[in-house]
């Protein structure tokens, strides 16, 4: 019992954490940019792959691995595109939409691999992004190493928190997205395009959720393979919610839940004999849905969402 | 500002034709005309939100490009909408500033919009407090808040669409005082109005509009309220006649009735009689019981203690279905959300409460053609103006709604009949029509209670009235008995402190 007890206070299983919430920070603040302007993006999970698969084989041809990272996002804006085009203008179901955009972006992912590396049985890999040590910092107990002592994507995530918390709060950017995503016909009002707020939110979410992915790839791992992404997608959607659609309490979220996935690994090793291991890969999802049944219930979500704007209609 | 020829069609169907009128600096124009005249058309043409078919806009010399709201905000020209235009999870400030910076600027600088915004609040005398979230706020505060966001841009013109629908008489009186102050100061304001006592009020001069066409112009100070309502209406509108009574027994009673709060201010020992071939009027400021007395009527919520006796038998299972098993014909006060489901078709909301009737199913089965065909009558029977009985019913116009559940209500001649601000929103032509059926449905014995807001149809088609005041029920009293002013105080309480201290 101590010893599960213990995982706490060990450094890696903090930067475990850490290194496990980075590609859900980074699809979560996409997916909040997106529902915040009043859109509901389900292709979240594919949008993931295919960032993860763009960036890792952009460097495997021989980019840098920044190039990697703006391939990612690049891709990710396309189908954020597709997305949006379909649901802002033409005002389609976002469900069927999103869920569509899983569908295509996972297939044609998977597919593109098959014709770029025919031959190969092993994934090959790339070099991948390393941990970057921010000198003292990281020689703090614990926390240094969990957060000072990581590669830069991790960094940049954190930084996607402030930048997105800071335009959204602070920016007449921010102001035009969470007005479109509660009443768009006050945005209309005000001489500012629905379509092109709505339209914008979704691409530049959708590239931070194929960055999410490339994460994966370039950073976690150093090569891709199938069902890497395995339902984080979905997760992020959920983190949204947790979060209230407010970047810091999604932020937390996002931690909370790679701090769960983190301490069912370790309890696998100490306990795996005597309880079935499947038991704890359930348990985080077990307990999201527990903190989301506490934490959202009072959530207001914005009040547009899901609701496609058609000018002049009441 | 001056608009020239403008002409928009839908679907056939001619909403503006060839309307031209101007405005001159520091004036108030009226634009009067029924639901459905087309007014609610022209100022989305001139805002920008629709584009023309054939005309112009000029402002200030220019003229506008079409379609384009935000021209007409540069160009001057606020508009404060039917449907407030705020997002509400956004501050006041926000909702203010939104738009008004260039989109990708680092920064709001909301510390020069608050200075802004609190000179124009001391200016014109319209009180906002920029850090609250709009959510918050009563509906007379938002709409301050929309005439700022217009004021902060500059505007030079200013058009409110109906801005004292949503308002309490006192709210309404402080706006015209605001606009006064604004055309004092040499801005121009259009309001779009069906109420001909604001009309008179408010404006200097009236242009009236009907069937999409401007059949009258007038200065306020040269003419009078028949004249307009003429105008607007296009025949004589004769005020209800309220026959003499045949009273009869009983129908419905209440005695020392309590409720729970679900509805709103609950119901607070009420003891109330309905009788055959009366209309009993309930007065009170809105919010005082008559939400919890109507749904009481409607079966939505059953007696906490006292009881509800229909005829001489008391009631012990009460739910929306007894009611209409009893016959209870109930006309909800909110038409949209309660009286019609909007997406469904007219046909569909005509037998909503009736679908367990044989006549409108059998063995489960819906009888498409039966439904069709009892929609076709009370089409017909109550003069809906609708396309078809397919059409989805949230096409209608406000009127034609109100006379389907009209006719739903009226349908096999209901024992009592629960009118819950049947009139509320409607124009002159379809308020003279309701109030009309109602009395009709009186000549023919049913037991009516009217609850209304507006003293002057309490008056014209009550035979006895009573006044709500925080759930309590005054007892009854004929209408001739007390004067409107004397109706007013008791609203505000008069008469009710010494129960309160019994």
């Amino acid at each position: 019992m101590m010893e599960a007890f213990e995982i706490f206070l060990s450094a890696s299983f903090w930067v475990a954490a850490i290194r496990i919430a980075s590609p859900l920070i980074f699809a979560t603040m996409g997916e909040l940019v997106c529902e915040r302007a009043g859109v509901l993006n389900l292709g979240i999970e594919g949008i993931m792959v295919s960032g993860a698969f763009a960036g890792w084989l952009a460097v495997y041809l021989g980019a840098d691995l920044w190039t990697g990272v703006a391939v990612a996002a690049l891709t990710g804006m396309a189908f954020g595109l597709l997305h949006a085009a379909l649901t802002v203008p033409l005002g389609l179901s976002q469900h069927v939409v999103g869920i569509g955009i899983t569908l295509l972006a996972t297939s044609l992912t998977y597919f593109t691999y098959r014709i770029v590396l025919p031959e190969v049985t092993s994934p090959p890999k790339i070099a991948a992004f390393q941990p970057l040590k921010i000198p003292v910092l990281s020689d703090i107990p614990v926390i240094g190493p969990a957060l000072f002592n990581q590669t830069p994507l991790t960094y940049l995530a954190f930084a996607t928190v402030a930048i997105v918390a800071w335009v959204l709060a602070r920016t007449p950017l921010g102001l035009a997205i969470r007005a479109a995503g509660e009443n768009p016909s006050a945005v209309e009002a005000q001489g500012i395009s629905v379509t092109g707020i709505r339209v914008g939110a979704v691409m530049a979410g959708s590239g931070l959720m194929a960055v999410g992915g490339a994460f994966l790839t370039m950073s976690a791992f150093d090569s891709f393979f199938f069902e890497m992404v395995n339902g984080r997608g979905w997760i992020c959607i959920a983190l949204v919610v947790f979060g209230s659609w407010r970047p810091g309490k999604a932020l937390v979220g996002a931690i909370l839940f790679a701090a769960f996935d983190a301490y069912q690994i370790r309890l696998q090793q100490i306990a795996g004999d005597v309880v079935p291991y499947q038991v704890f890969l359930m348990m985080p999802y077990l307990l999201s849905i527990a903190a989301l049944v506490l934490v959202a219930r009072r959530a207001t979500y914005p009040r547009a969402l899901m609701i496609p704007y058609r000018k002049g209609e009441r | 500002m001056r608009l020239t020829g403008i002409t928009k069609r839908f679907a056939g169907l001619v909403a503006n034709d060839d309307i031209s009128f101007a405005l001159g600096q520091g004036e108030i124009v009226a634009l009067l005309g029924e639901n459905g005249a087309g007014k609610t058309t022209l100022m989305n043409i001139l805002f920008g939100h629709y584009v023309a078919d054939a005309g112009y806009v000029e402002a200030f010399g220019k003229i506008l490009p079409p379609g384009d709201p935000k021209a007409a905000l540069d160009a001057g020209i606020g508009m404060v909408h039917q449907h407030f235009t705020l997002a509400d999870n956004l501050t006041v400030l926000d909702n203010i500033v939104l738009g008004t910076r260039r989109l990708f600027s680092p920064r709001l600088d909301r510390a020069s919009a608050r200075k802004k915004i609190a000179a124009i609040a001391s200016d014109f005398g319209l009180a906002v407090d920029p850090g609250r979230p709009v959510g918050t706020l009563a509906v007379g505060e938002r709409q301050r808040v929309e005439i700022v966001k217009a004021l902060y841009r500059d505007a030079r013109v200013l058009i409110l669409d109906e801005p004292t629908a949503v308002l309490t008489p006192g709210e309404a009186a402080a706006l015209f005082s605001t606009l006064r102050a604004m055309a004092a100061r040499g801005l121009s304001v259009i309001f779009i109005s069906h109420k001909l006592n604001e009309v008179m009020a408010a404006s200097d001069r009236v242009v009236v509009l009907r069937g999409g066409r401007v059949v009258g112009e007038r200065r306020t100070a040269e003419t009078s309220r028949e004249d307009l309502a003429h105008l607007m209406v296009g025949r004589e509108v004769p005020p209800p006649r309220l026959g003499e009574a045949m009273r009869g027994g009983a129908r419905l009673r209440l005695d020392g009735v309590t409720t729970d709060d679900s509805h709103g201010t609950p119901l607070d020992h009420v003891s109330l009689e309905l009788r055959s071939g009366e209309i009993t009027g309930v007065a009170g400021v809105s919010g005082n019981g008559q939400g919890s007395l109507a749904a009481l009527l409607s079966g939505l919520i059953a007696p906490v203690s006292g009881t509800l006796s229909l005829g001489d038998a008391p009631v012990r299972r009460w739910s929306p279905r007894a009611a209409l098993g009893a016959g209870i014909g109930r006309i909800p006060e909110d038409r949209h959300t309660v009286g019609a489901i909007g997406d469904m078709s007219v046909a569909e909301n005509a037998v909503l409460e009736r679908l367990r009737d044989r006549r409108f199913s059998r063995a489960g089965f819906l009888r498409a053609d039966a439904i069709r065909d009892h929609a076709a009558g009370l089409i017909e029977g109550y003069q809906v103006k609708c396309p078809s009985p397919e059409a989805r019913i949230r096409l209608l116009s406000g009127g034609n709604m109100q006379k389907l559940i009209l006719g739903r209500a009226l349908d096999g001649d209901p024992s009592v009949i629960l009118a819950s601000q049947p009139t509320r929103g409607l124009d002159v032509g379809a308020v003279a029509y309701v109030q009309q059926q109602l009395l009709a449905a009186r000549a023919r014995g049913a037991a009516i209670l009217l609850i209304s807001e507006d003293l002057d149809e309490i008056f014209a088609l009550s035979d006895r009235i009573c006044v709500m005041f925080r759930g309590r029920m005054s007892e009854p009293f004929d209408r001739a008995s007390k004067t409107p002013a004397a109706i007013g105080a008791m609203m505000a309480g008069q008469g009710f402190e010494t129960e309160q201290a019994a």
